[in-house]
């Protein structure tokens, strides 16, 4: 993106900038790899497109602030939140604004310590590894236990807040969790809300939509629905969305583990010999032994 | 006496560029990166301390060069080294170490000479930074 034959005098080819930065390769895997989620791709296409023109105004000498780019995603568990974090570190790092475009994910058990002195070498280490990359922060709120006055994630937070004023060409940080926490939490923590440029949030998939996350994760690992058991699976989504600690896309993806191993047990409890694609066939059957459909709760537990 | 060991060591001393540039060699190698100091550049003391923790995980240069900038700040007249580890299956061994940092003053060795039965010389190198430590 230094001095290519897209800028020439006055003109600038945009098109050839945009093609020439990968940033396109980046969101069409990212619209691929990911089933509806239209209001964040939709975001992040216009953070991209920011990030573009401000490089294009630096290269330019129009301005030589960097755009502050912290970011918080918002969202219920299995939304897509750290798989979305992991394509923006990759993006960030096409345009320049981190040098390796890694991503390091953290909690408040990897950040704050058990005793006096232990959370700042915690801390410390984990922004050491996050430098050059994106230093994404699971359920952030967490951090932040005002009921206890000696709680030590107010340390944490103030080297937070730190590294993320000071430190500005080394790391992004992006704060996740659900919206109401994260909500309450930057009104109790403004300095974290005013260091952070971009609110992006992801929500619930409706059912069309969890159904054809399950269709290309079927896809993805070599299994295949046949019309029974697409359908049972579709009734078994339709109920486990109203069940407790239903958690999107993730449970998605747990359901069909389980499923994968009903099948195994059916096909060796039948026995006898096979033809290849039934190793790929999940049958109806092994779709309707699910819990969920006896009206009990699901094996799942976490959320 | 400008002690030499390690890679590159006849090589003039490397410059901060340099040094990060051989470090992000290390980390693209995936060997992890340790920085060790000591008083005592005796070439048979293979022990020498460790700043802080090993830095694993770590795929910025950058992050070990600010380690290293704390570290020379802490022991400013100490011979400082950078190590890289290679610890794939099969190496398992130290793959590239070299001094990024020596006292202003470095007083060398004494070669102490001692006669034994039979016109016999036994050799023994003493670091006189060991002998006469500063402070
Ligand atoms: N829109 C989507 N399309 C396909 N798979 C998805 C989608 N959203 C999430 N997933 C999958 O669901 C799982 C959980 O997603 P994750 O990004 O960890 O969610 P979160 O961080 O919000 O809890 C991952 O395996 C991910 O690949
Ligand atoms: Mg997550």
């Amino acid at each position: 993106m230094t001095d290519t034959p897209a800028t020439q005098g006055d003109q600038i080819d945009l098109d050839q900038v945009w093609q020439s930065s990968d940033i396109q390769a980046l969101l069409d895997k990212l619209n691929e790899e990911l089933i509806g989620l239209v209001p964040v791709k939709t975001r992040i296409r216009e953070i991209a497109a920011m990030l573009l023109v401000a490089r294009l105004r630096e290269q330019h000498q129009m301005s030589t602030d960097r755009p502050t780019l912290h970011m918080s995603f918002t969202g219920r568990p299995g939304t897509g939140k750290t798989t979305v974090a992991m394509r923006m570190a990759k993006i960030l790092h096409s345009l320049g604004y981190v040098r390796k475009g890694h991503l390091v994910v953290a909690s408040r058990d990897d950040l704050v310590g058990q005793y006096v002195g232990h959370t700042a070498p915690k801390t410390k280490e984990i922004l050491k590894k996050a430098i050059g990359g994106v230093l994404f922060i699971d359920e952030a709120y967490y951090l932040y236990r005002p009921e206890n006055e000696r709680d030590y994630g107010q340390e944490a937070i103030e080297m937070l807040l730190t590294a993320m004023e000071n430190q500005r060409d080394d790391f992004v940080v992006i704060l996740a969790g659900y919206k109401e926490r994260m909500d309450t939490f930057f009104q109790s923590n403004p300095g974290f809300h005013s260091r952070i440029a971009h609110h992006v949030h992801f929500p619930d998939y409706s059912l069309d939509e969890l159904v054809q996350i399950a269709e290309l994760m079927v896809r993805q690992q070599m299994y295949s629905f046949d019309d029974d058991s697409r359908a049972a699976f579709r009734d078994y989504l339709e109920q486990r969305v109203q069940q407790p600690h239903f958690a999107n896309a993730r449970s998605v993806r747990n359901a069909l583990d389980r499923i994968k191993l009903r099948q195994a047990n059916r096909l060796i409890r039948a026995g006898g010999s096979i033809v290849t694609s039934d190793l790929a066939r999940i049958d109806v059957e092994d779709v309707r032994a699910s819990r969920v459909f006896r009206g009990g709760a699901s094996a799942e537990t976490s959320a | 006496m400008r002690i030499t060991q390690g890679t590159f060591s006849y090589l003039p001393d490397f410059t901060d560029e340099q040094i990060q540039a051989q470090i992000q060699y290390c980390l693209n190698n995936n060997w992890p990166i340790a920085i060790e100091y000591t008083d005592d550049p005796h070439p048979r003391n293979v022990y020498w301390d460790m700043y802080g923790l090993p830095l694993f995980d770590i795929k910025d240069a950058v992050a070990i060069m600010q380690t290293l900038s704390e570290c020379k700040a802490t022991f400013p007249q100490h011979y400082i080294r950078i190590s890289g580890y290679d610890r794939s299956l099969g190496r398992a061994t130290t793959a590239l170490q070299f001094i990024v940092q020596r006292p202003d003053d470095e007083p060398g060795f004494y070669l102490d000479r001692q006669e034994v039965s039979d016109r016999q010389v036994r050799y023994t190198i003493r670091s006189h930074s060991v002998t006469r430590p500063r402070g």
